[in-house]
């Protein structure tokens, strides 16, 4: 069986195709392309903006994925599109492009989950069975756990997503937007030496990171008015480099520590990391450090499939529309709120 | 997911001078937690039980933010078990620590956890073939005492901080119930309530702070045991009673729900 994802719940519209061959065989990925609104240092992508560049690239795409994956619309069992959760109008000009293909190519439309779509890609392409998965992204911090054929959600941030703190604080020392703010926040990182002190917000399996982003952004206004400042421990000069290497060993830390907590709570030894801040290597570091001291391992994804991208809508739609799932056209709505746990996963046991 | 045990992983790890004394039962593994590794030993007497509570460095954390974090949650731990224990509430009492070591020896709890428990109980329900709903009378009544239990503990200005059925221990009222064969028969739910791990509470009045403490004992309920989340209102009535208070904590649980809810993932 073949489909066909797309995904735009944030700044990237991803189209992706995927073949399920028989049962018990690896899934394989046909194409899986990806256009990123970028924008200036400084500013945040607004949804208006964002939707409008959906609107321009997705039938560019569309088309370029059908040609790379060599498969003609005959082909195609059905249409998965990004239902929730998301910004709105990126989110709705892509499902109006799912809607649009569904009614041309007579094809039957799925709703996908974009969390879920996630946590089932990590699995397919790691192998991982089954374990606890920190999803962490620019909108989303969860530790999930799977029970009872829904994905729940043991531990979140309560206020901003950890993607978000970091976005918004390259926005505060207006560094570049490409290809993401948090991957050059993370160069800067490697750079630093001196960890600030910073507050640090874990209650039980929650955290909170609008406190630090709040403190960060005040250390780093009084960089700006005085850098000649100096750590009174070793005496070196504060930079830069060090406000991103503290924003990052703190908010790492604090999401390495609640994973670790669920993974006690539940007697799991394994980790998967999904999310575009999966993407940071210290994190996955940390993480693995972690896992080995339990006897366990975790599994990273590498930018194609860890960032948000077509091909896991393409999967997880095609896992929901084997079991006989399907979206119709009258409810073929998409909503900014979908939590992972509304979603009842029939194909696992 | 439905693995009991937590695994402990049999390493050689270094371990701080208190663990070697020679007056001292060897310290024994009992399991490996987020964060500490729990032993269990002798506090000067080889009849007197303990629990040392060994929390080693963090590798994967910055050696400062590590020891920072260490040292902080030692204290306030032993702070917050001290208070407790001359306020009444049902927590271990505390014998001794070293917070640079990163241990605390405390009161050996017998009993085992409401987790587990709890997952006896519905399991034996479920192999005698009970639908639900019937004969909930013990597990009402475990609700109560949990209720009752978490409300003593904000009666006295302290929040658990992390709150689930993993650090809610049910300890037998009777000697019979120390030995495993002849309590099998009777109520695996029956015990005293002690509230264990300290290791994230701290001292708050705030009905925000008790507030959160209610929703991830809620949250865990639903989370591990989905089909006891239905009877978690219990919890709840009889929080309510437990002190001055406590109504606006439930008013204030609402909020803190409707947030969590809210928490829908925007973006």
């Amino acid at each position: 069986m073949i489909a066909i994802g797309l995904e735009g719940s944030a700044n990237k519209l991803g189209v992706g195709i995927i073949s399920h061959p028989s049962p018990g065989k690896p899934a394989k990925v046909l194409s899986n392309i990806r256009h990123t609104f970028v924008t200036p240092p400084g500013e945040g992508f607004l949804p208006k903006d964002t939707a409008k560049h959906h609107r321009t690239w997705v039938v560019r795409l569309v088309k370029q994925a059908m040609v790379e994956a060599g498969v003609s619309i005959n082909d195609i069992d059905c249409i998965c599109y990004t239902k929730g959760p998301g910004m709105g109008a990126p989110l709705q000009s892509v499902a109006v492009a799912a809607r649009m293909l569904s009614l041309l190519w007579q094809k039957e439309l799925v709703g996908v989950n974009h969390c879920v779509g996630h946590i089932e890609m990590g699995r397919e392409i790691t192998g991982a069975q089954n374990p606890v998965v920190l999803y962490v992204s620019g909108g989303n911090t969860q530790v999930i756990a799977y029970a009872e054929q829904r994905y729940r959600i043991f531990g979140e941030a309560l206020d901003i997503a950890v993607g978000n703190c970091l976005d918004r604080f390259a926005r505060t020392l207006e560094i570049s937007n490409d290809p993401a703010p948090g991957y050059n926040i993370e160069q800067l990182a490697k750079k630093g030496k001196v960890l600030l002190d910073l507050p640090y917000a874990v209650k039980g399996m929650d955290c909170s990171f609008s406190g630090i982003l709040a403190s960060i952004d005040i250390l780093a206004g009084d960089l700006k008015a005085n850098p000649d400042q100096r750590d009174p421990l070793t005496g070196e000069v504060i930079t830069t480099a060090d406000l991103c290497f503290s924003l990052q060993e703190t908010v790492y830390a604090m999401l390495v520590e609640i994973t670790e907590r669920a993974m006690a709570h539940v007697g799991s030894n394994q980790v998967l990391i999904v999310g575009g801040v999966g993407c940071n290597e210290r994190l996955q570091e940390m993480m693995g450090i972690m896992a080995k001291d339990r006897g366990g391992s975790v599994f990273g994804m590498d930018e194609r499939f860890a960032i948000d991208n077509g091909i896991m809508i393409a999967h997880a739609g095609l896992e929901a529309y084997k079991t006989g799932f399907t979206t119709p056209l009258e409810e073929s709505t998409c909503t900014q709120r979908f939590r992972t746990d509304e979603v009842f996963v029939r194909w696992r046991d | 997911m439905k693995t009991e045990t937590k695994q402990a992983v049999n390493k050689q790890r270094v371990l701080p001078p208190v663990f070697q004394y020679p007056s001292a039962a060897v310290p024994l593994l009992i399991t490996q937690g987020a964060e500490a590794l729990l032993y269990r030993s002798t506090y000067l007497l080889p009849s007197i039980p303990c629990a040392l509570k060994y929390r080693p460095s963090k590798p994967y954390r910055h050696p400062i933010l590590d020891v920072r974090l260490t040292k902080h949650r030692i204290l306030s731990e032993a702070r917050v078990l001290v208070k407790c224990k001359r306020e009444g509430v049902p927590v271990p009492a505390v014998y001794a620590l070293d917070e640079a070591a990163g241990w605390l020896m405390i009161e050996w709890i017998e009993g085992e956890v409401v987790r587990i428990r709890l997952n006896e109980w519905l399991k034996r329900r479920k192999d005698e073939d009970l639908a639900e709903g019937v004969d909930d009378e013990q597990l009402l009544e475990l609700m109560t005492r949990v209720g009752s239990a978490v409300g003593r503990l904000h009666a006295v200005g302290v929040v658990h901080g992390d709150l689930t059925t993993s650090n809610l221990m049910l300890r037998p009222r009777s000697r019979e119930g120390l030995n495993g064969d002849l309590g099998a028969a009777v109520n695996t739910l029956e015990g005293d309530i002690v509230l264990i791990d300290f290791g994230l509470a701290s001292q708050s009045q705030a009905d925000e702070d008790r507030a959160v403490d209610l929703y991830v004992l809620e949250r865990a309920f639903g989370s591990t045991h989905p089909r006891a989340e239905s009877l978690f209102g219990e919890v709840l009535r009889e929080y309510g009673k437990s002190f001055k208070g406590a109504n606006v904590v439930l008013k204030k649980l609402e909020e803190v729900r409707m947030r969590g809810r809210k928490r829908s993932m925007i973006g």
